[in-house]
């Protein structure tokens, strides 16, 4: 807590209040975030960004929050070796962040534009209210990711996941494209996606490798087979996908694709007397 | 059968003597009222009694009476109630409404009184002596750090006091009120009156539009749970940030604006299509707990090069330890909004049914906040139906720090508390998006009248003061010895923290 700031001078949070030294190596600047507060982390990687940083190399991150978070520039890369903390690349704008290692919960939370890609898995809340950019996660995902995903105009954020997800997938999804492909999974009995799958959904669209069962399903929702015009939109983004984790494309396409989709723009439309 | 067994509530008469046969009446209803053929043909069923046809009648030959249709009294089943179960067998659906609670609960503010000095303190002259009212918003420090100024005095460190506050001339707001409930032209009232009297308007939860941006200064922009509208610029551009988590009128369910008032402007300033739903969820789903909450203040302070965060809530039962727990997690103020609050639209059951009054929640939050001696560490902005300055002073007197008007605010711009704002057809051009109707209301003209509002409050808010001796509002914040209850229980009275009169 900042009140912890006035218990001894130059102490935050257990931390030492310091930041951490930046390598230059032309527009490359790399940092050992290793016993470093986020807070400084985070100052320092928006400081070398400022100062005309390209590539930004973390080392030995642990835990540390909001990495990535309101970096508006676009043509800027962030790496995070390690494990990523909470609100990674919140409320982005262009930027892309990639993370070798697994990522904690609100990944690209209200994120507006940009790409995350994760070499591991991530934890909840994954995309809420995300309204651009590209997100993929190589592995397992929780509770509540991509709730509430929109779109607008030009955006449209597209987030595919290798893994299984658990509750929640696609929950109040207004907008944008949701594959899950349960492939790169830790969890063999688990079923591919949890319960209330896309329930609230009133815009967007919901791709799930293989067959989910009716009771799964929020019942906003139509279930179809992804078509031909479906895949070949789908195509380019999985291309993407397979060549960010080394996986080969017709083998993701080698099952059929369960397509989910809103029955209206207005769920809930008729709820209500005036 | 009948297509419906409901009468209308009001009678619209017409002194068709008088009446010029204009059919201005019919040009400006909203509602359709009426038919013109020779001579206007009102529809009572239609109308809300708002007057707007009265106003603009150039003969005066309207006036609108309530229905006086006798139901057999009872006092427990209420013509009110009767008319909600017929509408409900009708239709099937969730009543909705507008504007605040219209119950007779109990008002506490009209049962707390104001000192005056008498005799032994003098009071201060009104129209000659200071009376100061700036009034900062958020954190203020623990402690303050001084040093010799080598000339026998002290003065502040350098970086000691109060930093990342932001300086309002007088303790009001304006409550947040999305463009899409409201008019982009009461929107860009609000944020000229608030620039000309220096205080803050609040986009509520549907963004800024690009109109507002040379008023940013005194914006506070929300970012609620269906984050309409919230992108790096946007977070960067106000004064404040403003985590919605509740709202007086509806605490703990979430908002709909429906399609048909997403207009191509409102979607733009949203960020979601034209026409569908505008969905809020009822909770943040990355808050479920004061740690989540935490962590949504910070990277909101990340993102926005750490800008006030505050936190809005709505005065629940358990207000006191939320607020507690909203002050540990790093909040710069906190927002209770009381359950007479406002809203463009709710479901009546909840309107009228959930939360409590503001004056109870300022006064238990306040003296949590100071027995846990956290006070300091953020601002409290009282709301949900501030209605003079009397009821400013009185909910300062309790504790507040600032208080919010959203009600008034609309009523200074002719609103006429007709309860139809989510109708989307309000005739004086407020809650609504119809341009016919939205162009009633010139900016230039809303601003004036605002402004002329929170100036006169104010210059009140001096009076009482005056009376009081005190030569600073802040004086008077969180000082229940200045208030006594008049008809108040025992129990009611050492809640809010005041004695009953006479003691």
């Amino acid at each position: 807590m900042p009140q912890s700031q006035t218990v001894a001078k130059g102490v935050i949070e257990g931390y030492l209040e310091r930041m951490p030294e930046a390598v230059r190596d032309g527009d490359t600047v790399t940092f050992d975030a290793a016993s470093i507060y986020y807070k400084h982390l985070n100052e320092a990687v928006r400081d070398e960004i400022a100062g005309g940083a390209k590539r930004i190399v973390l080392k030995n991150v642990n835990g540390q929050r909001y990495i990535g978070t309101g970096i508006r520039e676009r043509g800027v890369k962030i790496e995070v070796h390690g494990c990523a903390g909470n609100d990674l690349a919140m409320f982005m704008g262009g930027a892309e962040v990639e993370v070798f290692g697994n990522a904690q919960d609100g990944v690209s939370n209200t994120m507006d534009d940009g790409k995350v890609v994760v070499h591991g898995d991530a934890g909840d809340v994954l995309g809420y209210g995300m309204r651009g950019g590209t997100v993929f996660i190589e592995g397992d995902v929780g509770y509540r990711v991509g709730i509430h995903m929109k779109a607008f105009e030009g955006k449209v954020p597209v987030m595919v996941c290798g893994g299984k997800a658990r509750d929640f997938f696609g929950e109040y999804m207004a907008g944008g494209t949701l594959v899950l492909l349960g492939m790169n999974s830790q969890f063999d009995e688990q079923p591919v996606a949890g319960d209330f799958l896309g329930t609230g959904m009133h815009g967007g669209e919901i791709y799930v490798r293989g067959t989910v069962e009716e009771w799964q399903i929020g019942k906003e929702c139509g279930v179809f087979t992804a078509d031909e015009d479906d895949l070949a939109r789908l195509r380019p983004i999985l291309e993407d996908f397979c060549a960010a984790f080394d996986m080969d494309v017709e083998a993701v396409l080698a099952e059929p694709l369960t397509k989910l989709v809103p029955m209206s723009h207005r769920p809930y439309g008729k709820l209500y007397v005036y | 059968m009948p297509q419906t067994i409901i009468q209308p509530e009001f009678n619209v008469v017409i002194d068709y003597d008088k009446c010029h046969k204009c059919g201005r009446c019919a040009q400006q209803c909203g509602w359709g009222v009426y038919d013109f053929n020779e001579r206007p043909i009102p529809d009572d069923t239609k109308c809300k009694a708002c007057h707007r046809c009265v106003t603009y009648c150039p003969a005066r030959a309207i006036t609108i009476r309530k229905h006086e249709l006798a139901y057999r009294d009872s006092d427990n089943w209420s013509p009110q109630l009767r008319r909600a179960v017929w509408k409900q067998a009708e239709t099937g659906g969730v009543m909705l409404t507008g504007m605040g609670n219209d119950k007779s609960y109990v008002h506490l503010f009209d049962h707390l009184v104001l000192d005056a000095c008498q005799v032994t303190n003098p009071s201060i002259d009104p129209l000659r002596e200071p009376r100061e009212l700036r009034t900062y918003l958020g954190r203020k420090p623990d402690s303050v750090e001084v040093e010799s100024d080598g000339e026998g005095g002290f003065r502040l460190q350098e970086g000691a006091g109060v930093v990342n506050n932001i300086e309002l001339a007088t303790p009001i707001i304006f409550s947040p009120m999305s463009y899409g409930s409201v008019s982009l032209n009461v929107h860009k009232s609000l944020a000229m009156a608030a620039t000309r009297a220096g205080i803050l308007m609040n986009t509520g939860e549907g963004g800024l539009h690009a109109d507002l941006f040379p008023y940013a200064d005194h914006v506070i922009v929300q970012c609620a749970s269906g984050r309409f509208g919230v992108d790096p610029e946007y977070l960067r551009r106000g004064a404040a940030i403003e985590i919605k988590i509740g709202q007086g009128a509806k605490p703990g369910i979430g908002g709909h604006l429906p399609g048909e008032k997403i207009d191509r402007e409102v979607s733009t300033t949203r960020m979601i299509p034209q026409g569908t739903d505008a969905l809020s969820p009822a909770p943040h789903h990355d808050i479920y707990s004061i740690e989540d909450l935490r962590q949504l203040i910070y990277s909101l302070k990340e993102a926005s090069g750490y800008k006030p965060v505050g936190v809005k809530i709505a005065a629940v039962h358990n207000v006191a330890a939320i607020a507690s727990g909203i002050v540990r997690a790093g909040a710069d103020y906190v927002y209770l909004d009381g359950f007479r609050g406002g809203t463009g639209a709710a479901p009546t059951i909840i309107r009228d049914n959930l939360g409590i009054p503001i004056e109870v929640a300022i006064a238990v939050v306040d003296q949590r906040l100071r027995d846990e001696g956290i006070r300091n560490q953020a601002s409290i902005v009282a709301a949900g139906s501030i209605r003079s300055s009397g009821d400013l002073a009185k909910a300062i007197a309790l504790g507040a720090d600032v208080v919010a008007i959203g009600t008034a605010a609309l009523i200074a711009l002719g609103c006429h508390v007709c309860q139809s704002c989510h109708t989307g057809s309000c005739s004086w051009g407020l809650t609504t998006q119809k341009p016919e109707l939205t162009r009633r209301v010139d900016p230039e003209w809303g601003a004036e009248r605002l402004t002329n509002l929170v100036n006169a409050w104010s210059h009140e808010l001096q009076e009482i003061l005056g009376a009081l001796g005190l030569n600073a509002v802040e004086s008077l914040r969180g000082s229940r010895e200045r208030l006594r209850g008049v008809g108040l229980d025992a129990q009611t009275c050492e809640i809010l923290g005041v004695k009953p009169a006479g003691r």
